[in-house]
């Protein structure tokens, strides 16, 4: 009823080609960006988000966005499977922490943008093999990414700056002299530096660089004919993504964990984060939001509802609290494979759609 | 109108091309000439597929020499090829199917985009402009081919009529000087093959695209094409107006088969 298009009428190209066409989408999600930057905030100040929920829920919701994003950038839009995404970001962190460790007076962000910049070089090298395969052998050739990167910050003491047990500790964040070390300031930092790169995103995929990506993806014979290079096409997407997925892995280490490890990048972060892509949606940028929600959010809600279980004199065994997390979420991506392969964000778009009409079915 | 046959554009001397030991063309030489439609026929299997490969460069032939445009061709890949003005649709609709139409007929025009990915990245200034201008010549191909009404729906959820129009759009967003059709009116009925001819002698009429095609259905192949050229087994068997075509022995042969 109150999502109507009616009665807007675009009268320039411009006009047609926003990101959110439709005035009510502007205002629903202009008025979520307004929230977290300062509804969340101000709710803070009263006392109504906890530290424990910037920093076990809303920071790491926001960093894994990021990844997410990411690698939809490469499997979603450019169609080239890969599983070795943590890879990308150890590479993003343990450059940003090289650059801040031996360049005196090193401004953070351009750490992180040379962390990217190195992940995006690294990013390419492991691309090349997806000019010649591809599918499942692209994501077996990704693997050993995987597995080589950690296995080379591990060795080469160089990276860990010599430290005996292979941890580093970030830096602070200090930005003109302004140290970001509260749980809300850190919150603020990658809330900040997301929406920007999310935003470049959306407006990569819908201008010519992204139809490249999707050209290829959909049939690659034709993108070849009709003049993208399919070389540089996919080394691009690997370049962009990796690029994202080194400042996601840089925020990792700086705003979420502090200290990290090369192992703290394993195989399992890499399908943590192949699995936000799949639950919320190849090929959205919307989703990959979504999937890292719905991710970050599932172990705390049936944390909570188990113990309500308990509380309800109904105790589970032990052992069964660990492993249902698992199931619930081999479940559901079996669910979400089988029902709708373009996962939340597909819905989310059904459900618009179905609300234009609303209340008539046609 | 006047006879707008102009000048020879393409021309193609002695091309022979196999795959291992099988040979899909054989000795084949014939020319076209600016602002005609040629048509390329022969029952299947007789290499009219792997003679507009050879044109775009997706097959690069053994033997033989490709002229264009007053150049010797040769190797020439699938970019050069789209880079020097030759957009094709293909046998099998191969457009894009997770993009909505007017994507699709966006990425035709890829070649003529300047602006780099970081200028798209920030979306404003002339990455702004540049996609704007290129959206306004791609709704005019829209407004041409009459789609307007399914600019927004991605190409997948299309009738195989249509999604052949919008590949047609698609090769007609690259303001191609040689236009190669394999097959536009395959499995279409009879209005939607009339609507097809309409168009593609309208963007020859209009913007005097020259247009290579392949077709199965006779009548329509004699109907709009100036010069026919017949392939069976690889090997060139006729070459000449509808008329001449219709009337040689060879191609009644080829068609209809040889008493023995």
């Amino acid at each position: 009823m109150f999502y109507r298009e009616s009665g807007q009428f675009k009268s320039t190209y411009a006009e047609d080609s926003q990101i959110f066409p439709i005035r009510q989408d502007r205002w629903v999600v202009g008025g979520i960006v307004a929230f977290a930057f300062l509804g969340i905030p101000l709710l803070a100040q009263f006392g109504w988000v906890s530290n424990y929920a910037f920093t076990a829920i809303l920071t790491p919701f926001l960093i894994f966005a990021l990844a997410a994003l990411g690698l939809n950038i490469l499997t979603g839009y450019a169609g080239q499977l890969s599983l070795g995404t943590a890879a990308f970001m150890a590479v993003g962190a343990f450059a940003s922490y090289n650059f801040m460790l031996r360049i005196e007076g090193m401004p953070i962000l351009v750490a992180f943008v040379l962390g990217g910049l190195c992940a995006a070089a690294v990013g390419i090298v492991f691309g090349l093999p997806s000019l010649r395969i591809r599918g499942f052998y692209l994501a077996a050739a990704t693997l050993a990414t995987q597995f080589f990167i950690v296995w080379c910050l591990t060795k080469v003491g160089w990276f860990t700056n010599y430290s005996s047990s292979g941890v580093i500790t970030a830096q602070k964040i200090e930005m003109f002299g302004y140290a970001f070390d509260s749980s809300m300031s850190k919150y603020l930092f990658v809330l900040g530096i997301v929406s920007v790169m999310a935003l470049l995103a959306k407006n990569m995929v819908r201008t010519n660089i992204g139809r490249s990506w999707m050209a290829i993806r959909d049939m690659d014979m034709a993108a070849e004919v009709i003049g993208f290079r399919p070389m540089r096409t996919k080394l691009m997407a690997f370049a962009v993504s990796s690029f994202y997925c080194g400042v996601a892995g840089a925020l990792f280490a700086y705003a979420y964990l502090g200290t990290v490890e090369p192992e703290g990048f394993n195989l399992d972060l890499s399908f943590r984060i192949l699995f936000m892509v799949i639950i919320g949606g190849l090929g959205s940028i919307l989703g990959s939001f979504l999937g890292s929600a719905f991710i970050v959010l599932l172990p705390i809600v049936l944390n909570v509802a188990m113990q309500s279980l308990e509380g309800a004199g109904l105790p589970l065994p032990s052992g069964i609290g660990s492993s249902i997390e698992l199931m619930a979420f081999g479940a559901l991506i079996i669910f979400f494979l089988i029902v709708e392969p373009h996962g939340l964000a597909r819905l989310w778009q059904i459900g618009k759609e179905k609300l234009r009409l609303w209340p008539f079915p046609h | 109108m006047s006879k707008k046959s102009g000048e020879v554009i393409l021309s193609f001397d002695n091309i022979s091309l196999s795959f291992g030991g099988v040979k899909a063309l054989t000795s084949i030489g014939f020319d076209v000439r600016e602002h005609e439609i040629r048509a390329i026929i022969g029952p299947n299997g007789a290499g009219k597929s792997s003679m507009l490969n050879v044109i775009n460069g997706v097959y690069h032939p053994q033997q033989g020499e490709i002229v264009f445009r007053g150049q010797k061709r040769r190797g020439m890949n699938t970019y050069e090829s789209a880079k020097s003005g030759i957009a094709r649709t293909f046998q099998n609709i191969a457009l894009f199917k997770g993009m909505s139409v007017l994507d699709n007929i966006m990425t035709g025009r890829n070649l003529k985009m300047r602006s780099n990915f970081l200028l798209d990245a920030i979306y404003w200034g002339p990455a702004q402009r540049e996609e704007i201008a290129h959206r306004k010549a791609v709704e005019e191909i829209i407004d041409f081919l009459e789609i307007q009404h399914i600019r927004k729906t991605p190409v997948g959820r299309l009738p195989y009529g249509l999604q052949k129009r919008v590949e047609l759009g698609r090769a007609l967003a690259a303001e191609p000087s040689i236009l190669l059709l394999d097959e536009p009116m395959a499995g279409m009925n009879v209005e939607e093959k009339q609507d097809m001819c309409r168009f593609i002698l309208d963007v020859n009429d209009q913007l005097g695209t020259t247009i290579v095609l392949i077709e199965h259905d006779m009548g329509v192949v004699m109907d709009i094409s100036d010069r026919v050229v017949v392939l069976d087994y690889g090997k060139k068997i006729a070459d000449g107006t509808p008329d001449e075509v219709r009337s040689n022995q060879n191609v009644i042969d080829a068609y209809l088969g040889v008493a023995h």
